[in-house]
């Protein structure tokens, strides 16, 4: 115990001579109840991504089944009640079950490392929000085996057709309510730990992008996962407990749900992308060896996208009838999102600008990812145009943008963040050359997969459908074939972390040249079990 | 038990005899096109569809003026992203700079820039926006009443209505496991069997609206895609400038049959028009519209004959068309559904017990389920129905439903 006791002691704190002489190891290697009782950011900051990258493939295999019957125009393999389950679990289990743990996963192992401390803030509630999400993917894997399967509405709820559902849906609820409790115990002790375990001089416009970025995602989380959890709680008593929230004929309103829960649900889309921001930009200036530029604007850009975020929310709902003011007002907020983001865009080339830089695999990503979230953003402020985003509202054009933002923009800052860090997590190194081969395989299918779904929705094609008129069938053959190389092309970078675990060559301290930050600085290749009890000082 | 249900769903044999069997004619075609003229292109759809009303027109003019000027920014960034991958590589000996990290005015330029071309952008959609918001002023206006899954027109000042429905058969659709056995038509998954007519160059207002759950009416060229939303009413407009045959579909969720509820939309000239009108008052009846105080969907007119004596033959045989038209899809030609969510109806009780149980379900639904009412079927077409429902498959209670029973049970 006194190990917990070193790890919760101030950073500042420099003597901490307390910690000596105990086992430091006594819930450490080599005991398997270590999976269930370790409070080490490291071990925590593990599981979490193993979880997140077997909950990848759960919801890849998912995409997969449905672009398999989108094959071809027709009923062939799934029946049309399964598919729109499976476009359900499908987006739940990619955001809740993928891309926030995996986000976590390296906020809990680098976060200390970085700002010099030795360890979160909270070490047991950070084992607890690690395994509160087991029970919650339970629960969404065996909603499909209840009566009425999984949940079909969307991963967006909406009632009344979300009243409509079976016991699978008040799973979903159930298993939303844990994964957010989950992610605001997490914020917690990301933003503790952020603003008082910094080493002595790690002032907060010294810190790493990476941690930056994670402070105001973690307030993002804080502020809506309580007003989701809120909208499925009065989802959930309309369902069971004779309440009216969202039933006209009890004096509610459909459209108040969407209000809440895109209230919730704009922040959120930046949840899933500011961390991804904060990797590349630690990323780009280590590969261009040269200084991130602009960091303080970085920083600001940062924090008014999150602003920003929290205004914008009736653009997922154009089409609902609000009136011409409130469409105004959300248009021109969300427009307004393209100048932040603009401004992240122009310091990344920036930094690149004048810099000497070589192309290891964690750059390829980060520049796939400049490119593909680049078009991805153009595609969003096409779609913030109201009138344009009428005719495009709920069409495959959607769903090619949020891919574009979402797949090169926070999983591919996911896949550049492993290969970057896996030197310094394993100490050894991955293999360039499948590195480069999962980076050119997936750039090229990506594109595959989902450049075409712009024609889909541009010629109106509705998203979650699982049979489609016969002009659309090129274009959904095209993109199918495209997807199943995707997915097959991940198994490259499991075979590639594997590998690098069990046998690749030893890394040094400092793998990268332009690395700078304290992980690469002051720690040894693999870092050590406990790292950081004497913080170190920064000039 | 419950794993081997959800085995059913999943036809892994199914799928590898479709990827198998599947022709890769039309595949090869648009490959060929890609790489052989690009004329031929114009098949393949890869921008919005022609516009025909006044506001798709400006929807299409924003949508180019977007493209193109995120193009040229495209370019741009693109060039400079690539010109400093290419020039500043460590191969090629680059050296970095690194004291080139901050400059106030750059970041100043670039912030401006965008806000500049933003409010160029926002300036016309404005316009847009604002008329499409205008209601006012229409020449006719039609309430739109989705339902799971279809859509119910009324034409409140000619004082009719009637159903739209998909009408591709399910033979041409197929089920996992049983491949389709009709090839599929030129308009599979876009016809239906009542075409909603507006007149040319008629300001038309939509009066949208749902009875079950939140669908949207979305006809790409027609500038609109409005939701209904179950106990409010939101309206949108067209003016189509072009007589032609317009299609849609239905665009938010809204269960099982999302993908098959489409909506198909002709105009016609004035002349063409009335005498649409005409036909249809007397086809579906006149005083059958919806109006805002009876609200609850009423039984198609057509064909109505409440006095009509079935023979268990002639029902069985109406029957199994209604059955084939509404209930398939989720109950299956077996009869024997797809449990739990949509239960077999060989060997039901509630089918094989009394008349009246029945028809209560078929009238007024099962709340909380999608089983649907049915209230909008005429008598004829439900007493068919139920009495094909109670004598086949399993089912041989030798019961016949008769229209007047029907008629008697809508009354309580």
């Amino acid at each position: 115990m006194a190990y917990t006791n070193s790890t919760t002691a101030p950073a500042s704190a420099h003597d901490h001579s307390h910690a000596d002489g105990h086992d430091h190891d006594d819930h450490g290697p080599g005991s398997w109840t270590r999976i269930f009782t370790t409070t080490n950011h490291k071990d925590i900051g593990s599981m979490y991504l193993w979880f997140s990258l077997f909950m990848f493939f759960v919801g890849g295999s998912m995409a997969l089944l449905m672009r398999l019957e989108l094959f071809q125009p027709g009923l062939q393999v799934l029946q049309p009640e399964l598919y729109n389950s499976l476009t359900t679990v499908h987006a739940l289990i990619m955001i809740f079950g993928a891309v926030m743990p995996a986000f976590t996963g390296f906020a809990n192992w680098l976060i200390p490392m970085q700002i010099g401390a030795a360890d979160m803030a909270f070490p047991r509630m950070n084992n607890w929000s690690f395994w509160l999400m087991i029970p919650a993917a339970i629960l969404l894997f065996a909603s499909f085996f209840v009566p009425g399967g999984a949940a079909a509405s969307g991963w967006t709820l909406y009632p009344p057709l979300s009243i409509q559902g079976g016991l699978g849906l008040d799973m979903t609820i159930l298993a939303i309510h844990i994964l957010g409790a989950s992610s605001i115990m997490g914020s917690i002790n990301i933003i503790t730990t952020l603003l008082n375990m910094r080493a002595p001089g790690m002032t907060l416009m010294k810190m790493p992008m990476f941690c930056w970025t994670w402070l105001i995602t973690a307030y993002l989380m804080i502020a809506v996962m309580p007003v989701l959890a809120g909208a499925i709680t009065m989802l959930l008593t309309d369902r069971h407990f004779g309440t009216s929230f969202f039933n006209a004929a009890g004096g509610g309103d459909p459209t108040m749900f969407m209000h809440i829960f895109w209230f919730f649900g704009h922040p959120e889309v930046y949840i899933l992308i500011l961390p991804a921001f904060g990797i590349v930009s630690q990323i780009i200036p280590t590969f261009a060896r040269k200084p991130l530029f602009g960091y303080a604007s970085m920083v600001y850009a940062t924090a008014s996208i999150a602003m920003l975020s929290f205004i914008v929310w009736g653009h997922h709902m154009f089409t609902v009838g609000m009136p011409a003011a409130g469409q105004l007002f959300f248009m021109y907020a969300t427009m307004l999102i393209a100048v932040p983001t603009g401004v992240k865009i122009f310091n990344w080339i920036a930094t690149m600008w004048r810099g000497s830089i070589s192309f290891e695999t964690p750059m390829l990503f980060c520049i796939g990812f400049l490119c593909m979230f680049t078009l991805g953003g153009f595609s969003g402020l096409v779609l913030s145009i109201v009138p344009v985003d009428i005719t495009l509202h709920n069409t495959y054009y959607v769903v090619a943008h949020f891919h574009y933002v979402l797949f090169p923009g926070a999983i591919w800052g996911l896949m550049a963040g492993v290969y970057f860090w896996l030197p310094k997590f394993t100490g050894r190194m991955y293999s360039e050359t499948l590195g480069k081969w999962h980076f050119w395989l997936s750039a090229i299918s990506f594109n595959i997969t989902f450049f075409p779904q712009h024609f889909l929705g541009l010629a109106g094609m509705p998203r979650r459908i699982p049979d489609y008129a016969l002009q659309f069938a090129e274009w959904n053959m095209i993109s199918s074939i495209g997807a199943f190389i995707l997915g097959f092309s991940q198994l490259l970078f499991v075979w590639n972390v594997v590998s690098c675990i069990r046998s690749g060559e030893k890394a040094k301290a400092k793998q990268w040249e332009g690395a700078d930050s304290l992980e690469w600085t002051h720690l040894p290749s693999p870092v050590p079990y406990h790292t950081f009890e004497t913080a170190p000082v920064l000039k | 038990m419950q794993k081997a249900m959800n085995m059913k769903f999943l036809n892994i044999k199914a799928c590898c005899a479709a990827i198998k069997n599947y022709s890769l004619a039309r595949f090869s075609t648009l490959l060929l096109t890609i790489f052989g003229s690009t004329a031929a292109w114009a098949d393949y759809d890869v921008n919005i569809l022609p516009p025909v009303t006044p506001i798709s027109n400006q929807i299409y003019g924003l949508h180019m003026y977007i493209l193109y000027v995120c193009a040229v920014i495209f370019i741009i960034v693109f060039a400079m992203m690539f010109y400093s991958i290419f020039k500043f590589r460590k191969s090629a000996g680059a050296k970095p700079d690194v004291n080139f990290h901050e400059s106030t005015l750059i970041e100043i330029i670039w912030t401006i820039i965008p806000f500049i071309i933003l409010i160029a952008m926002a300036i016309p959609a404005t316009k847009t926006v604002l008329d499409m918001k205008d209601t006012s002023n229409p020449d006719l206006t039609i309430k739109v009443t989705a339902y799971q899954w279809g859509w119910r027109y009324d034409y409140s000042a000619e004082d009719f209505g009637f159903y739209s429905n998909l009408s591709t058969p399910w033979s041409q659709i197929g089920q996992p496991g049983s491949p389709a056995t009709e090839a599929k038509g030129k308009d599979y998954l876009l016809e239906v069997d009542n075409i909603v007519v507006v007149p040319v160059n008629k300001r038309v207002r939509l009066l949208v609206t749902s009875n079950d759950v939140i669908h949207g009416w979305y006809v790409p060229q027609l500038g609109v895609n409005q939701y209904g939303i179950p106990g409010f009413i939101k309206d949108a407009w067209f003016k189509a400038e072009k007589i032609g045959v317009y299609k849609g579909q239905c665009s938010q969720i809204c269960g099982k049959l999302h993908g098959y509820m489409p909506i198909t939309v002709e105009v016609k000239s004035e002349a063409d028009y009335a005498k649409w009108i005409k036909d249809g008052q007397a086809k579906w009846g006149k005083g059958a519209a919806l109006t805002a105080s009876n609200s609850a969907p009423k039984a198609d007119a057509a064909a109505e004959d409440s006095a009509k004596k079935f023979t268990l033959a002639e029902a069985k045989d109406h029957g199994e068309k209604v059955y084939a038209a509404n209930c398939v899809a989720c109950h299956q030609l077996t009869g024997k559904g797809m449990p739990p969510a949509f239960p077999a109806l060989s060997g039901s009780k509630v089918v094989q017990g009394p008349m009246d149980a029945q028809i209560g379900v078929l009238l007024n639904g099962r709340p909380g389920t999608a089983m649907q009412s049915f209230a909008r079927l005429n008598d004829t077409d439900l007493a068919a129905v139920i009495t094909y429902t109670k004598n086949s498959w399993d089912n041989n209670t030798g019961k016949i439903a008769q229209p007047s029973d029907i008629k008697a049970a809508r009354k309580i």
